[in-house]
């Protein structure tokens, strides 16, 4: 299964500002890449472009997936190929039941999908998409819902954001076995570098001044960024 | 006007099909009583329950002793006047202390075209009783330019309980005008629920609830506006006694049609508790809704609030749903289904499901 993701210099403008420039940036088949980067660099930018967000504009360059390039498609296209996202922070919809969303997705009855109990959110289906859902039922609700939908491959905008460190061990462990089972791809932004624990990631690399710094050991990264800061980044790695 | 017509109604496909669209059971399975009238004909109209009496209310007034004493009764508790050149309406009536759970229901169908329907609804709930009511209004498809006029008098009696779950399904040229007054006694509920979700060319509704003491309304309406449609549609209630409390609830939506979604809380008494909360979602450039939430009171010690919110579908809503593979189409029409909330209305368990199919049928056919 060819589940690659390659974007070649990609610009991408948001409201006429120019947030992603001339990125490059590949995730083999099969494999996983942590995609680190200070706050406001355009991580999320990034993964709302692959997705093909409307106020996200690409004013240059390729997005290949599965060695096609799919800028032309509308969203729900992309998810289809099999791009599937957990968002950061996801909108709250009144009306429409997080059962409902599995259903949709799925095509076939919530509780007969696995990860409702694996992800232990059976008191969740009920209630109404992410209307006050604490921070980690949001995220167990993301990723049911991003699993449910089986996709080749991962977007996780910071996954473990909100999660207390449990469920944190809980969803990393029901991921990494995801992930492995069906040889998914995935790209994961991270801050806090948890997910690292339980996902076994084979590159990182930094999103820094609207382009990718570096590619590296996740752990080494990671430690790097802990140790020096971002701005460490800019001058010891380079592309 | 043949009020003896307490046999089975026999109706063509398309009356089938519309009173369907409003919430009428043929089978009867789980029914306290029917009552059907086609313009100014009474079709069908039948007790299954022997704590009920339903019928015409011109038979009502000629046999029942007390009838006419409540007929008009609502109207001048307000100072107000009515429209007195009616033809028919139901006569629906529950024993004091009695309880039925399966629904009444009622229909009023408008068949000739141009036609005026003009009818007055008398339902009585004696005291300590409690009872629930479905009716439908709707009209024949080749109708035309026709007109309904619904005059409803309710008497909650002390302590009783009146659920009443109105559905309206008209078409693009009728017109539409009912005029509703509950009078709601000591410790009574009064329970209105509303849905609309077909077009229709207007409506002007503004249904009163009169609370005593202890006594609760709750009004709740779902609404959409089609192109072409002009729906101005409130309620109000007035509170004449200490220690009552109401909500009222509106979800509307335009497609393109006008709204105007009134709300009214009255506290002429000290001590009350009272909530107006509407919602309004715009999804066509077309469209148009004005929502306006009054609060009245001379008193200081009352609690009374209200919320209202008007906005569009959000994109970010829209590209949330399409990002787990649903189309923009579908992703629209779910967020609006979602909006239309049954869940606001406060609906007895048997009525629950059926009005949740009512909505996804209308909505799917109508979006």
């Amino acid at each position: 299964m060819d589940n690659s993701l390659k974007i070649e210099n990609l610009t991408v403008e948001v409201g006429g500002r120019v947030i992603l420039e001339d990125l490059n940036l590949e995730i083999s088949p099969g494999s996983t890449l942590v995609l680190f980067g200070p706050n406001g660099s355009g991580k999320s930018t990034l993964i709302k472009a692959i997705m093909g967000f409307e106020n996200y504009a690409i004013t240059h360059g390729k997005i290949v997936f599965g060695g096609e390039v799919i800028n032309g498609l509308s969203t729900d296209e992309r998810a289809k190929k099999g791009i599937g996202v957990l968002f950061q922070n996801p909108p709250k919809i009144r009306g429409i039941k997080l059962r409902q969303m599995v259903e949709l997705v799925t095509r076939r009855p919530a509780q007969e999908d696995i990860f409702v109990d694996k992800l232990n959110v059976g008191e969740l289906m009920d209630r109404d998409l992410n209307v006050n859902f604490s921070g980690g039922e949001m995220k167990r609700s993301e990723l049911l819902q991003v699993l449910s939908q089986r996709p080749k491959l991962l977007l996780l905008d910071e996954p473990e954001s909100g999660v207390d460190i449990e469920n944190i061990a809980m969803m990393g462990r029901v991921l990494n076995a995801f992930i492995r089972e069906h040889a998914v791809a995935s790209l994961i932004i991270t801050h806090t570098g948890y997910v690292l624990d339980y996902v076994d990631a084979q590159h990182a690399c930094v999103l820094m001044d609207r382009d990718i710094r570096c590619y590296d050991d996740p752990r080494k990264v990671f430690e790097d960024i802990r140790q020096f800061g971002y701005e460490k980044c800019r001058t010891c790695r380079g592309q | 006007m043949n009020f003896m017509a307490d046999k089975d109604a026999h109706l063509g496909k398309e009356e089938t099909r519309r009173l369907e669209r409003i919430g009428y059971d043929a089978s009867e399975k789980e029914r306290a009583g029917s009552f059907i009238q086609q313009d100014s004909d009474l079709l069908l109209r039948k007790t299954l329950h022997e704590d009920i009496d339903v019928m015409g209310v011109e038979e009502a007034l000629k046999t029942v002793p007390d009838a006419a004493s409540y007929y008009g009764k609502a109207f001048a508790a307000l100072g107000r006047e009515y429209p007195k050149e009616t033809s028919g309406g139901y006569y629906i009536r529950i024993k004091a202390g009695k309880t039925v759970l399966f629904p009444v229901q009622a229909c009023l169908y408008l068949k000739k075209a141009n036609f005026k329907q003009k009818v007055h609804n008398l339902i009585i709930a004696e005291p300590g009783s409690k009872v629930y009511i479905i009716t439908g209004c709707t009209a024949h498809i080749d109708s035309q330019e026709a007109y309904h006029l619904g005059i409803s008098e309710f008497f909650v009696g002390a302590g009783a309980y009146v659920n009443f779950t109105m559905i309206h399904s008209w078409t693009r040229e009728t017109s539409v005008e009912p005029k509703s007054i509950a009078i709601v006694d000591k410790a009574g509920v009064f329970i209105s629920n509303y849905i609309c979700l077909d077009p229709v060319k207007n409506i002007t509704m503004y249904p009163t609830a009169v609370l005593d003491e202890m006594s609760t309304a709750h009004f709740s309406s779902l609404m959409v506006a089609h192109e072409g449609s002009a729906q101005d549609i409130g309620s109000r209630v007035i509170f004449n006694g200490r220690g009552s409390s109401a909500e009222i609830i509106s979800r509307a939506v335009s497609l393109g049609g006008s709204v105007t979604a009134r709300g009214h809380l009255k506290a002429s008494s000290p001590d009350i508790k009272a909530h107006l909360e509407c919602r309004g979602l715009v999804v066509n450039e077309k469209g148009r809704i004005h929502a306006i939430p009054e609060l009245e009171t001379e008193y200081r010690d009352v609690d009374m609030s209200h919320e209202a919110a008007i906005g569009k579908i959000s994109k970010e809503e829209i590209e949330y749903l399409c990002s787990r593979g649903i189309s923009k189409d579908k992703a629209q029409s779910l967020i609006i289904r979602g909006f239309v909330d049954t869940n606001i209305l406060s609906l007895p368990e048997l009525l629950k499901k059926e009005i949740d199919q009512l909505a996804d049928r209308t909505l799917k056919s109508g979006l």
